[in-house]
Protein backbone atom coordinates (compact mmCIF):
# COMPACT_ATOMS: atom_id res chain seq x y z
CA UNK A 1 0.00 0.00 0.00
CA UNK A 2 2.90 2.36 0.75
CA UNK A 3 4.31 1.53 -2.67
CA UNK A 4 1.09 2.72 -4.32
CA UNK A 5 1.39 6.04 -2.48
CA UNK A 6 5.06 6.28 -3.46
CA UNK A 7 4.28 5.68 -7.13
CA UNK A 8 1.44 8.24 -7.04
CA UNK A 9 3.73 10.86 -5.50
CA UNK A 10 6.41 10.10 -8.09
CA UNK A 11 3.92 10.52 -10.96
CA UNK A 12 2.75 13.81 -9.45
CA UNK A 13 6.39 14.92 -9.07
CA UNK A 14 7.00 14.24 -12.76
CA UNK A 15 4.00 16.38 -13.72
CA UNK A 16 4.99 19.19 -11.34
CA UNK A 17 8.59 19.26 -12.60
CA UNK A 18 7.40 19.39 -16.21
CA UNK A 19 5.18 22.35 -15.27
CA UNK A 20 8.21 24.01 -13.69
CA UNK A 21 10.15 23.52 -16.94
CA UNK A 22 7.29 24.55 -19.27
CA UNK A 23 5.66 27.30 -17.17
CA UNK A 24 5.31 30.46 -19.25
CA UNK A 25 5.63 32.96 -16.38
CA UNK A 26 7.91 32.93 -13.36
CA UNK A 27 4.87 32.50 -11.09
CA UNK A 28 4.00 29.19 -12.72
CA UNK A 29 7.51 28.02 -11.92
CA UNK A 30 7.25 29.23 -8.31
CA UNK A 31 3.92 27.43 -7.92
CA UNK A 32 5.38 24.25 -9.40
CA UNK A 33 8.42 24.57 -7.14
CA UNK A 34 6.18 24.88 -4.11
CA UNK A 35 4.25 21.79 -5.21
CA UNK A 36 7.52 19.92 -5.71
CA UNK A 37 8.46 20.79 -2.12
CA UNK A 38 5.11 19.52 -0.81
CA UNK A 39 5.44 16.33 -2.83
CA UNK A 40 9.01 15.82 -1.59
CA UNK A 41 7.71 15.91 2.00
CA UNK A 42 5.00 13.37 1.18
CA UNK A 43 7.53 11.20 -0.69
CA UNK A 44 9.85 11.23 2.33
CA UNK A 45 6.98 10.18 4.61
CA UNK A 46 5.79 7.41 2.27
CA UNK A 47 9.27 6.03 1.57
CA UNK A 48 10.08 6.18 5.27
CA UNK A 49 7.12 3.93 6.02
CA UNK A 50 7.92 1.75 2.98
CA UNK A 51 11.43 0.98 4.18
CA UNK A 52 10.36 0.76 7.83
CA UNK A 53 12.38 3.79 8.89
CA UNK A 54 9.87 6.54 9.77
CA UNK A 55 12.69 8.60 11.31
CA UNK A 56 12.91 10.36 7.96
CA UNK A 57 9.96 12.44 9.10
CA UNK A 58 12.43 14.78 10.82
CA UNK A 59 13.90 15.60 7.42
CA UNK A 60 10.36 16.03 6.06
CA UNK A 61 9.59 18.58 8.80
CA UNK A 62 12.72 20.54 7.94
CA UNK A 63 11.79 20.53 4.26
CA UNK A 64 8.35 21.84 5.16
CA UNK A 65 9.83 24.82 6.99
CA UNK A 66 12.37 25.49 4.23
CA UNK A 67 9.70 25.28 1.54
CA UNK A 68 7.65 28.30 2.65
CA UNK A 69 10.72 30.45 3.31
CA UNK A 70 12.16 29.62 -0.10
CA UNK A 71 8.89 30.34 -1.91
CA UNK A 72 8.34 33.67 -0.15
CA UNK A 73 11.97 34.67 -0.75
CA UNK A 74 11.70 33.98 -4.48
CA UNK A 75 8.41 35.91 -4.67
CA UNK A 76 9.87 38.89 -2.84
CA UNK A 77 12.94 38.87 -5.04
CA UNK A 78 10.92 38.91 -8.24
CA UNK A 79 8.66 41.68 -6.93
CA UNK A 80 11.31 44.07 -5.63
CA UNK A 81 14.48 42.76 -7.24
CA UNK A 82 16.15 42.83 -3.84
CA UNK A 83 15.75 40.57 -0.83
CA UNK A 84 16.72 43.36 1.59
CA UNK A 85 13.98 45.70 0.32
CA UNK A 86 12.38 47.77 3.07
CA UNK A 87 9.36 49.97 2.40
CA UNK A 88 10.39 52.67 4.87
CA UNK A 89 13.82 52.81 3.34
CA UNK A 90 12.36 53.13 -0.09
CA UNK A 91 15.56 51.63 -1.39
CA UNK B 1 -9.77 -4.22 15.49
CA UNK B 2 -6.35 -4.31 13.92
CA UNK B 3 -7.91 -5.25 10.61
CA UNK B 4 -10.43 -2.40 10.71
CA UNK B 5 -7.71 0.18 11.38
CA UNK B 6 -5.60 -1.30 8.60
CA UNK B 7 -8.43 -1.20 6.07
CA UNK B 8 -9.32 2.37 7.09
CA UNK B 9 -5.72 3.51 6.71
CA UNK B 10 -5.46 1.83 3.30
CA UNK B 11 -8.58 3.65 2.16
CA UNK B 12 -7.13 6.95 3.38
CA UNK B 13 -3.75 6.33 1.73
CA UNK B 14 -5.36 5.36 -1.58
CA UNK B 15 -7.66 8.40 -1.49
CA UNK B 16 -4.67 10.63 -0.77
CA UNK B 17 -2.71 9.14 -3.67
CA UNK B 18 -5.70 9.65 -5.97
CA UNK B 19 -6.10 13.30 -5.04
CA UNK B 20 -2.36 13.92 -5.34
CA UNK B 21 -2.35 12.62 -8.92
CA UNK B 22 -5.53 14.61 -9.71
CA UNK B 23 -3.94 17.80 -8.37
CA UNK B 24 -0.76 17.28 -10.35
CA UNK B 25 -2.79 16.62 -13.51
CA UNK B 26 -4.63 19.89 -12.92
CA UNK B 27 -1.31 21.67 -12.38
CA UNK B 28 -0.26 20.43 -15.82
CA UNK B 29 -3.51 20.92 -17.73
CA UNK B 30 -5.07 24.15 -16.42
CA UNK B 31 -4.79 27.22 -18.69
CA UNK B 32 -3.43 30.02 -16.48
CA UNK B 33 -1.68 30.66 -13.16
CA UNK B 34 -4.81 31.23 -11.05
CA UNK B 35 -6.56 28.05 -12.11
CA UNK B 36 -3.29 26.19 -11.65
CA UNK B 37 -3.13 27.46 -8.07
CA UNK B 38 -6.62 26.11 -7.58
CA UNK B 39 -5.47 22.70 -8.80
CA UNK B 40 -2.27 22.76 -6.76
CA UNK B 41 -4.18 23.48 -3.57
CA UNK B 42 -5.82 20.05 -3.94
CA UNK B 43 -2.38 18.50 -3.37
CA UNK B 44 -1.80 20.62 -0.26
CA UNK B 45 -5.13 19.99 1.42
CA UNK B 46 -6.99 16.88 0.35
CA UNK B 47 -4.11 14.81 -0.99
CA UNK B 48 -1.63 15.48 1.80
CA UNK B 49 -4.40 15.39 4.42
CA UNK B 50 -5.70 11.95 3.45
CA UNK B 51 -2.20 10.49 2.95
CA UNK B 52 -0.91 11.75 6.30
CA UNK B 53 -4.08 10.60 8.08
CA UNK B 54 -3.57 7.11 6.65
CA UNK B 55 0.06 7.12 7.76
CA UNK B 56 -0.99 8.25 11.26
CA UNK B 57 -3.37 5.29 11.47
CA UNK B 58 -0.48 3.01 10.47
CA UNK B 59 1.86 4.56 13.04
CA UNK B 60 -0.51 4.29 15.98
CA UNK B 61 -0.06 6.33 19.14
CA UNK B 62 3.60 7.28 19.05
CA UNK B 63 6.08 10.06 18.43
CA UNK B 64 5.84 9.33 14.72
CA UNK B 65 2.14 10.17 14.71
CA UNK B 66 2.96 13.46 16.44
CA UNK B 67 5.53 14.31 13.78
CA UNK B 68 3.00 13.52 11.08
CA UNK B 69 0.52 15.84 12.79
CA UNK B 70 3.17 18.58 12.78
CA UNK B 71 3.65 18.05 9.03
CA UNK B 72 -0.11 18.42 8.56
CA UNK B 73 -0.10 21.59 10.68
CA UNK B 74 2.74 23.04 8.56
CA UNK B 75 0.72 22.40 5.42
CA UNK B 76 -2.42 23.94 6.84
CA UNK B 77 -0.68 27.09 8.04
CA UNK B 78 1.73 27.73 5.16
CA UNK B 79 -0.54 26.77 2.28
CA UNK B 80 -2.87 29.79 2.49
CA UNK B 81 0.06 32.16 3.11
CA UNK B 82 1.91 30.99 0.02
CA UNK B 83 -1.26 31.01 -2.10
CA UNK B 84 -2.07 34.56 -1.03
CA UNK B 85 1.47 35.81 -1.68
CA UNK B 86 1.63 34.08 -5.05
CA UNK B 87 -1.73 35.40 -6.29
CA UNK B 88 -0.92 38.91 -5.09
CA UNK B 89 2.51 38.85 -6.73
CA UNK B 90 1.03 37.59 -9.99
CA UNK B 91 -1.69 40.27 -9.99
CA UNK B 92 0.83 42.99 -9.13
CA UNK B 93 3.04 41.85 -11.99
CA UNK B 94 0.09 42.21 -14.36
CA UNK B 95 -0.70 38.60 -15.15
CA UNK B 96 -4.29 38.63 -16.36
CA UNK B 97 -6.61 35.73 -15.57
CA UNK B 98 -7.65 34.11 -18.82
CA UNK B 99 -10.98 32.67 -17.82
CA UNK B 100 -12.42 35.55 -15.77
CA UNK B 101 -14.72 38.15 -17.17
CA UNK B 102 -14.31 41.50 -15.46
CA UNK B 103 -17.74 42.61 -14.24
CA UNK B 104 -16.62 45.70 -12.34
CA UNK B 105 -18.51 48.79 -13.45
CA UNK B 106 -20.55 46.81 -15.92
CA UNK B 107 -24.36 46.87 -15.75
CA UNK B 108 -25.46 43.56 -17.11
CA UNK B 109 -29.20 43.41 -17.60
CA UNK B 110 -30.36 40.43 -15.64
CA UNK B 111 -34.15 40.29 -15.86
CA UNK B 112 -35.59 40.12 -12.37
CA UNK B 113 -39.04 38.84 -11.58
CA UNK B 114 -40.69 42.25 -11.42
CA UNK B 115 -39.38 43.17 -14.84
CA UNK B 116 -36.71 45.59 -13.60
CA UNK B 117 -33.11 44.91 -14.43
CA UNK B 118 -30.75 44.19 -11.59
CA UNK B 119 -27.25 45.58 -11.44
CA UNK B 120 -24.39 43.27 -10.69
CA UNK B 121 -21.96 45.10 -8.42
Amino acid sequence: MFIAATIAVLVALTLAVSRAILGPTVFDRVLAGNSVGTLAILLLAAVGFLTGRPEWLDIALTYGLLNIIGTLAVLKFFRYGDLAYDQEDGA
Amino acid sequence: MELIVNILSWIFILAGSFFIVIGALGLMRMPDIYTRMHAASVIDTTGAGFLVLGLILQAGLSLIALKLLFILAIFFFTGPVVSHALAQAALAAGVEPELAEDRRGQTTATPAKDGKSKEIP
